[in-house]
Order: structure tokens, then sequence, then C-alpha cells
């Protein structure tokens, strides 16, 4: 059965075949198709006057399209590149490339225009009907194809001698490791490179904006710093991999108010240092509100509690910010007092 | 064969009687072509092909012609472009970037924008045409969902469509990738910790995509030769296959007066559609042109190269992205530690729901056709509202849609509606669960009443707007009856009886096991088409009944 | 307590500063001046502020303490209309209309500053744009304000219906004095961590990319927001001008009418 299982007359008879494109005012049936309804003549059918009137307005479209085309190579040779000039409602933009744009628009809408214009008034509307053909083959056309294929497989004798069959699959499957060993060159081992950053035990914070040590003076409760170890400058050829992993965030909280023991612990009268990097998928968090004392990521709004071990208090982050255990060396400054002891940013399979 | 002449019987005499010189040019060369390329049973077949006429039907030609554009404007920036994250320090005519560290990458761009004429120009094409392209190509399958025009004997096409929808979304991304600016690079960032939260592979994966750790120097020329080379191919291998099915399945068409399943009605190619769909071409290139030249389009300058450790707010991907991006921003942050491992679930379930939401889609057809068991060929177009199922669901499905693309932007709601981004992230929570199934349940019962509207329609004519007053003082509105042709439009649409369990006992008597695939197709049957799932369109008889009792003017 | 001896450092460090530079001859003759401003300033207070902050500035559980918040604090907040504040405020304090003269925001300020040394209120000199270096600016900017306020300082959301303001058409004075003293939520840049030149060059950054005569070459700005008004643009715009056109192109065209 064509339709599996399903019985024939569950199906709708189809529609529209009974009756084909023949015009009939049915009396017994008013809902049959009464076929295609007669041609009716457009103005530019019967007057040649509105034709004309649409012949030019075509001429006249593509006329602009050639003016614009030269208008924007016009533009192009006379406009400085760095021209700005003040359009209402647009405001301040650069002149070429609004001429360009423009001249370029209108060159190219023209012709589309004059083409759409022609076809619509002045080639013919009669619609027409192409009869349409099933897809599938007609049963004697199936039962030679699977006749000739029968033919072919038996020839070919890949059924009966097993041993050529088998080792081709063999070969056809395995010549693909090739290529996949190829893209081992991709990449390095992650190894451990994802558990450690440059912050090592007596590393100064360098103040991002000043490129100086910091002082515990210097950091205000209410203030926002960001920090970076010493010795990674920004011409380093690893400056980019490196503060990916060891950006830093400093805040000042009156320690009263921190709620988490091991933050205090490794603060610094009150100066916290958490990383930089959201746990989430690696946002620089940094939307750090100092009444309440929460970070926000911008990215996907993971909030943290910067007063309480900065875990996480709304959002997908699935972890707190890793803190930065710091002090201050002998001249004063404050000074890392270890690397961070878990990974910074997103979480991963390995990270445990 | 009556009517030819004894002089050109045979093909060679024809041939010989051609290249006598008697011929136009055009014809010699048209000859010449033929002996090689067969060109004449080409056109024999196509040259005069019908397309029928109406609006939706040129979304598909929004997108291959915006595709086009995107090709040739993106070739067209690859001769200025430098897929290179080699650390230089700017020095052009940008003021507000002098002396700033920055990759290649982001040089090349900003010296596009800034030091090639009508490169900014370009750039903004390339961009516009970008976003248009996808949302075309989503509207246009909305077009053929709706309409029922993925049906047999276009299942295929529906995939190969859907397929460059899906490639044009990581195009688009990719290329959005390569400027090397704060946004595009919180983006890769973003897309480095969804890799990263793959179970076992995900940090190899992720080492071996960006050659080491996160940001390293090779992503950018990774991704420009997967955004012009590799996926750009694939899909313009895939469009040429969607034209050919196109042309080789004939355009469906709506129902109507003299437009039958086995037949196409509209104009011819040549000349017609030559010029419309010709001229369109250039009306879509110039439209993005005027856009790109009045709005501006991702200002890179202003977005600055990207730092690992900077960000600004407001951070999106492009618009075809934000759906994902709403996924991962809703999602509570769950995390599972087990023997030194990490189960990042509140990443992993993103992106496993991603291609979960577009697949849902994509499979409907086959899903469809398998409720209905229709093995027909339909090239006569579904209303929406006479399948209320189809039409509920694919509703549904854009309200998920769009429930999470408010997600993806919660910010921006946030700040311009005045509302708490907390209070909004909930509301998309609980919105991805209630917003589609009451979608569905809404629009299923709207495609009642419209049906019911019709039924009325056909069996009471329309509604003039004219009152009367009868000689007893009762007032009444004076209905129209209906002429044949919208009789036959309204009542051309073809009604389903659901599904029933064949018998249980084989003719011996003996009980045989009714598979559970079988219930739970009799049971969607029964949603699909059952007495609550549509209203039974109007009968002739009804239709005569009715009109006789009115007196039948 | 650490902390609060460094802050009464800080802001003790801050005020001498504030001595060394004043001209000393000129402080004293202006001393009376002063302290007539300050009596200005107290009235204005009693009636204006302290049903919130106290009558002595101390803080209620209405307003917070103003001891040491300096008179670029005052300036800043009066200034830009955000104080006083409304009884009910929502999430944040908005800023509306100034309904002080700049006199009497001075002898407010005059009279804060007495309660208290904290920062004063910035000069032309400091927040001017010569000397500054835009792109250094541009990359400050990035790294301490953008997350918050956006690329070219559009503003963005915060948690819980707070919001990081536009910075369009905020003056230079107040954009220093908000980094320097934190107003609401926003953390605060001392000139210890932010120094008066990265002050300077921030601000310089702001006026070049969202000022009044910001050239935004490619056409229309979209807000500034990124893709999602883009997005909302190319839909809108694009895809319906697109779909306009097609209609157009598919329309059947008129027929002549039947006599």
């Amino acid at each position: 059965m064509s339709s599996q299982d399903i019985p024939e007359e569950n199906l709708p008879a189809e529609q529209g075949t009974a009756h084909g494109a023949v015009r009939v005012a049915d009396e017994k049936n008013p809902f049959a198709d009464p076929g295609l309804p007669p041609h009716e003549h457009r103005i530019q059918d019967i007057d040649e006057r509105a034709a004309k009137r649409s012949e030019r307005t075509v001429a006249l479209l593509f006329t602009l399209s050639m003016l614009a085309t030269v208008a924007f190579i016009a533009s192009y040779v006379t406009i400085p590149v760095d021209r700005s000039v003040y359009i209402f409602p647009l405001g301040h933009l650069s002149a070429l490339n609004f001429a360009l744009g423009m001249t370029l628009g209108v060159a190219l809408f023209a012709i589309g225009a004059g083409a759409v214009h022609w076809a619509r008034t002045l080639m013919s509307d009669q619609e027409l009907a192409d009869e349409r053909h099933p897809i599938e083959a007609p049963s004697e056309v199936r039962a030679k194809v699977m006749d000739d294929f029968r033919q072919g497989a038996k020839e070919s004798a890949l059924g009966r001698r097993k041993l050529i069959r088998n080792t081709m699959f063999g070969a056809l499957a395995l010549f693909p490791l090739s290529g996949v060993v190829l893209l081992r060159d991709l990449g390095p081992l992650p190894g451990t490179k994802l558990r450690h950053t440059l912050w090592s035990k007596g590393k100064l914070l360098v103040n991002m904006n000043t490129n100086e040590p910091m002082r515990p003076s210097d950091i205000i409760v209410g203030s926002l710093t960001f920090a970076k170890p010493e010795g990674l400058e920004e011409h380093d050829h690893e400056f980019q991999t490196e503060i990916a992993k060891a950006a830093l965030m400093l805040v000042r909280i009156q320690p009263d108010d921190i709620k988490d023991k091991r933050q205090l612990e490794w603060s610094h009268e009150g100066i916290v240092a958490y990383s930089k990097i959201c746990t989430h998928v690696g946002c620089p968090i940094s939307l750090y509100e100092q009444q309440t004392h929460h970070a926000l990521c911008p990215c996907h709004q993971s909030t943290f509690d910067l007063a309480d071990g900065a875990r996480v208090i709304f959002g997908p982050a699935g972890h707190a910010l890793p803190q930065l255990r710091i002090g201050v060396n002998d001249e004063g400054y404050l000074e890392a007092l270890g690397d961070f002891d878990e990974p910074v940013g997103p979480a991963f399979w390995e990270r445990g | 064969m009556s009517t030819t002449t004894s002089t050109t019987g045979t093909p060679a005499a024809d041939a010989a009687g051609r290249s006598r010189g008697k011929a136009p040019a055009g014809e010699r060369v048209a000859d010449w072509a033929d002996g090689r390329l067969g060109i004449y049973s080409l056109a024999k077949a196509n040259m005069r092909k019908i397309f029928p006429d109406h609006w939706s039907f040129m979304l598909g030609e929004v997108c291959l012609y915006s595709f086009l554009i995107i090709i040739l404007t993106g070739v067209y920036l690859t001769l200025f472009f430098h897929p290179s994250m080699n650390e230089v320090e700017y020095h052009g005519s940008y003021v507000p970037l002098q002396g700033q560290l920055m990759s290649e990458a982001y040089k090349s761009t900003l010296d596009i924008s800034f030091d090639v004429r009508g490169g900014l120009l370009i750039r903004q094409i390339h961009h516009w045409a970008a976003l248009v392209f996808l949302a075309g190509m989503f509207v246009h399958m909305m077009r053929v969902f709706f309409t029922g025009a993925f049906r047999k004997p276009r299942e295929i096409n529906w995939l190969f469509g859907f397929l460059l929808f899906v490639l044009g979304m990581f195009t688009g991304f990719t290329g959005y990738s390569l400027p090397d600016d704060l946004l595009s690079g919180t983006g890769i960032r973003f897309m480095e910790g969804a890799i990263l939260s793959v179970p076992i592979v995900g940090t190899y994966l992720s080492f071996f995509l960006f050659g080491g750790e996160f940001p390293g120097d090779d992503f950018v020329a990774r991704f420009f030769s997967i955004h012009v080379l590799l996926l750009p191919g694939i899909m313009l291998g895939l469009v040429v296959a969607h034209l050919i099915l196109v042309f080789y399945h004939k355009h469906t068409q709506f129902a109507g007066p003299g437009k039958t399943n086995k037949n196409v009605v509209g104009m011819p190619l040549l000349p017609v559609y030559m010029a419309k769909a010709g001229g369109f071409f250039f009306l879509v290139f110039g439209v993005l042109a005027a856009i790109s030249a009045i709005a501006t389009i991702n200002p890179i300058w202003a977005l600055g190269p990207y730092r690992p450790d900077m960000v600004s707010t407001g951070a999106q991907p492009d618009w075809y992205m934000g759906f994902s991006e709403g996924l991962i921003r809703v999602m509570p942050g769950w995390e599972i530690n087990f023997w030194g491992h990490t189960l990042v679930l509140g990443v992993f379930i993103p992106l496993l729901i991603f291609p979960l939401v577009l697949v849902a889609i994509a499979v409907y057809p086959f899903i469809e056709s398998w409720v209905t068991g229709d093995k027909r060929e339909h090239h006569i177009l579904d209303r929406p509202r006479n399948a209320p199922t189809r039409t509920a669901f694919g509703v549904a499905w854009i309200t998920l849609y769009f429930v999470l693309l408010v997600g993806g932007g919660n910010d921006i709601w946030a700040t311009h509606f005045h509302l708490s981004i907390n209070a909004i992230t909930w509301f998309v929570r609980v919105a991805f669960f209630v917003a589609p199934v009451v979608a569905f349940i809404v629009t299923k019962r709207i495609c009642l009443g419209l049906q019911r509207r019709d039924k009325d329609k056909v069996l009471h004519g329309r509604e003039s707007g004219i009152i009367k007053r009868l000689p007893h003082g009762e007032f009444i509105e004076v209905h129209e009856p209906l002429s044949q042709e919208q009789l036959h439009t309204l009542t051309a649409h073809e009604q389903y009886k659901p599904v029933e369990i064949g018998p249980t006992v084989d003719e011996n008597g003996v009980e045989r096991k009714v598979k559970a695939t079988e219930k739970l197709r009799a049971k969607l049957s029964k949603g699909y088409y059952g007495e609550d799932a549509q209203i039974p369109k109007p009968t002739v008889e009804e239709y005569k009944e009715i009109t006789s009792g009115h007196g039948h003017h | 307590m650490a902390a609060l001896v460094v802050l009464l450092l800080a802001l003790a460090c801050t005020g001498g500063l504030y001595a060394v530079f004043a001209p000393a001859g000129k402080a004293q003759a202006d001393e009376t001046a002063q302290s007539l401003t300050i009596e200005e300033g107290k009235k204005l207070y009693s009636v204006g502020c302290a049903s919130c902050h106290g009558t002595g500035g101390q803080g209620t559980s209405d307003g917070p303490s103003l001891v040491g918040v300096g008179a670029a604090a005052v300036d800043f907040q009066v200034s830009t209309g955000r104080m006083p504040a409304a009884t009910s405020q929502g999430a944040q304090v908005p800023r509306k209309k100034n309904i002080y003269s700049q006199a009497e925001i001075d002898q407010l300020a005059a009279y804060i500053a007495s309660l208290g040394a904290g920062p004063a209120v910035p000069t032309e000199q400091q927040y001017g744009p010569q000397g500054a270096d835009i792109a250094k600016g541009g990359e400050l900017f990035r790294n301490n304000c953008a997350q918050c306020h956006n690329f070219t300082g559009k503003g963005g959301a915060l948690t819980h219906g707070k919001y990081a303001p536009t910075l369009e058409d905020v003056t230079p004075k107040h954009i220093y004095e908000a980094m320097l003293t934190g107003p609401q939520n926003m953390p605060s840049f001392p000139d210890s961590t932010l120094s008066e030149q990265n002050k300077k060059d921030i601000i310089a950054y702001l006026h070049a990319v969202n000022g009044e005569e910001t050239e935004s070459p490619g056409g229309l700005e979209l807000g500034g927001l990124g893709p999602v008004s883009e997005g909302l643009f190319a839909w809108v715009f694009g895809l319906g001008a697109l779909i306009a056109v097609a209609v157009w192109v598919a329309a059947r065209t008129a027929k002549a009418k039947k006599s």
C-alpha cells in the first residue's frame, strides 16, 4: 500500500483533479473549480499613449541609473576620504561614504525599478499554466533501474567475494584517520596550563592605569582598581594570553563588612584581590557596585558578592571568583603571596 | 511531423541548413554552445517556465541576492584585510586610536574603514547584507513552514534551506569575529568558555582550535579560512542544489480558480520573470547600498582593539545568534564536581539546547508526514488557518525564539524600558516554558475561529455592511453570496480524518500486539484532525440547503 | 580600624595638598568671605538637605553621612540635579533639573567641605583638553569605564533596575567629579589609582568619541548600542524595505476599467 498502513479512505480526496482548467459554471457543485478567470487588459494593452508613458518611465529610470553611476565615479575622484559633512537627520558622517552609497544605491535601484516596471506594464501579463508531472518514476522505469542495479551488483561479485568487500571497507574506514592525525599539531596539549597564572609569591601588584606598584593607602574604600603582575608589559608577545588569566580586580571593604573568614585572611587591611575573569565563560567582570559590593558581569549578568567570598548570588556562573592572597612587602608595596589556588576563568572538565 | 518539409528531415541536413550563414550571429553562438552543452534541451523545459506571482515567493530571492552581494563585497574586502594577529602599533587616520597596540586584523579593518576610498561602504554593505540575509532566510523559512510548502516532494529542499540557515549563522559569527575588536573578541571568549564546558574533550578542543591558550595568535587566520572558504563553499553548493530543486519541482501556488495540484499558474521566465527577478537583484542591492550610506554598522573604531581583560556593557552577538545568547544568560549556574572533574551544566546545557531549538523546526515536516501518513505530492499551499496544529506549533516555536532573543538582549531591555535586569531574566526563565504553550493554545483557537468564519462566509455570504429593514420591522444585514471563484478558493483545502488504530485481532482471531508507535500516532492524529482540531468544511449539500432556504434570489 | 586610619590619612593628604597649592596670602584675605559663604551654605543645607542627611551632615537612616565627602561630591550631586532626591526613589536617584544656582551650590559645597576634608571641586586646568592623550584615554576608558557605561559612554544596565547613566552631554567637570567621588553605586577612582592625567585623558577621549561634533562616518549611529539596535534596524528597515519592494514587484498591474 502506498500510504503505509493508513486506509485510503482516510486521506482526503485530491482536490481539483476532476475539473482541470476548464471554466464551468457548475450548478451541481458550486464549489467546483471554475478554471482560470479570463484575461483582463491593462491600460497599456489598449492605450498606446499609456504604453508610451510606461516606456518613457522605464527609459528615464535607466538614464537615472547612468547618471548615478557617473556621479559615483565623480564622488570617488573628488571627495577626500576624510571629509566630514553634516546631513540632517543623520548627523556628522563621512561625505564620501554617503555620496558613494547613495549614488550606488540609486544606480542599482533604478536599473531594478526600470526592469520591473517594464515587466509589469509592457510585457504580457497573460497568466499561463504549466502542467506538473509526478516526480516519481513510472513503475516500469523503476523495475528497469532495479534490474540494472542487480545486474551490476552481481557482475561486481561484491556479495560473493567477501574478502574483497571486507578489506575494501577496512581500507576506506581507516584512511580518514590520516586526516585526523594531521590535525594534531593544531595546538599543544592543555597540560596544567589553565591551572597557573603569572602570579607567584612576591610579585608586586602593578596598577593597570599608571603602570606603578601600589601601596595599601592608594586604595580607598569604595574605589575600584585593576592590577597586573609586575613584569608583564603590553608589548610582550604573551601579553594577551597572560592577562587573560592574570587580570586582577582590587577593592577595599571595611574589614567588619567582610563576611567570609578566608576572604578576610587573604586580604590586606580590607583590600581584596579577585580574578577579573568571570567563572562563567570568561568575560572580564568588573561592574562593581560600591554600595552593595556586588560585581556584575556585563556579558551574562552573573553577580558576585565581593563582601562574601565573591560567591555567586545571581546568574549563570557556577562558582565564586578565585581570590588572590595578598600582603605588603618590606618597602610597603602590595604583593601577591602566591598564585591563585584554583584555576581562574571558565570551568572545564579537568578542573575538579 | 507532418508539417516538416522533406528537405530538413534529418538533423544533419538541419545543421547543414543552418551553417550556410543565414542565421544571425546570436543564433550561431547558441548553436555552437548547444553542440557542446546541449543547452536547447535545457532551454526547452525552462525558458518559458512558469512562476506564480506572490510577494512571499520572493523572500527566497531576497536571500539569494543578499548572499550574492555578500560574496561580491566579501571578495573585495579580502583584497585589503590582513587575517593576522601580529601586534602592531596604529598610526593611521583615526585619531582616538593613535599609538595603540592592536592586531593586524584590527588595523587593516580600520584602514578599510578610513583609508580605502569606498572601503567603509563595502564593509557596511557586507555586514548589512549579512543581517538581512539571515533575517530573509528566517522569514522565508517561516513562509515555507506556515504554508506547508515543505510537504512531499520538497522535504529535502526544506533540509537544504535549513542547513543554509544554520551555516549562515556560523559564517556570520566567524565573520563578526575577524576584525578582532573588543566586541568580537568578547564573543570569541564566550565561545571558548562554551567549548571548555564540553565534558572530557572540551579542554582539548579549545586548545586545538586556538592553537593553545586563549586567545593565542591563531584564531583570526583560522576563522578567516572558515569564513571565506569552507562555509561559503558549502553554502554555495547548497544554494545551487536548492535552486535546481526549485526548478525541478516547479513552484507551489495558493489555491484559486484554475490552480490545481497538477498545474502551476503564473508568468513565464522569459521575459517576465527574467525582468522581475533580474530587476529584483538590483533592487535588493540598491536598497542595501542606500542603507549602508545612511546607517553605520559595527563601528569597530568605537569599540577598540581586543584585550581579554577589557569589556563593554551591552556585549551582544549579531541578532541571529541572539537566541543562543538568551539561553546562556538565563540558565542557572549549575556545576557538578565529582572525582576531580567538573561538569559545567550551566554552560553545557544551553550548548545542547541550542541545536535542539533549531532541530525542532527542521524535523517537523517528517513528523507531520508520519502523523498524516500522506505520501502524495502537494503543490497547493495551505492557508495557515487550515492547518491549525502546524500553525500553532510554528507560532510556539517563534515565541520560544523571541523569548530567548529578549533574554539575549536583557541589558538593553532593562535600560530602555527601565526594568530590572534580574526581573527580565526571571521572566525569560518562566516564559521559556510557559509562553510557547500559551502561544500554541491561543494560535490553535484563532485558527479554528478563522475556519469558522470562512465556513460562515461560504454558507451565508459576505457581510455587505448594508442594513435592511424588513416589513415587520426587523433589521438585518444583507449578505452577498460569494462567486464561484471565492467559494472554490475557500473550500479547496483538504481535511484529514484522524488515523484509527487498526483491528487488534487478525483474521484468525489472534490478538496482535499494538505497537507503542501506532498508539502514539493515533493519539497525535486525533490531536491534529480530531473534532476539536478542525472545523469540518462546508459541504455542497449544506450550501444548497441554506441557499435554497433563503429563497435563492 | 586600620582602613579608617588610612582613609583619614588620605583625606588629610588631599586637604593638605589643597592647602599647599592654594595661594596663602589670598587665603587669609578671603577668610572672612569664606566663613560667610559657609554660613550661607549652612542655611541652604538646613532647608534642602538636613531632613535626610541630618542637621550636622552626620547622616540618618534616609541619607548617608556627608562628613568628608568633599566639595566635589556636593557640586556633582547638586548641579546634576540628583540631590536633593525625591523622597520615594526607585532603584537609583536619577539625573534631573538642577534647582540651585552655581553660587548656591558653591555655598553648599563650602559648608560640606568645612565638615571634613574631602576632594575639592576640580578646576578647568584639571579637566580641560590641553595636554590630554586621547588614545591613552580610550584605553583607560575601556579598562575602567566601558564595562558599565558602554564603549562610547551610552550607558548600561546594573543589577535590580540600577543603571550606569549615559555620559552624553555630561560636562567634563561632572565626569571628573564622578570619577573622583564615586556617586551612588559607582566606585571611585581616586588620584592615587587613576592619576589626574589619566582622568584628563579619559575626558578628552569621551569628548572625541561622544561629543556633539563627533563624526559617525558610516551614518546613523543607531544609539551606539551595538548588535541589538543593528539587528532591529536590519529587520525593520532592511528586510521591511525589501518586502515592500517585493510586494510591488509581485503585485498585479492595475487593469483597465471595463467600460
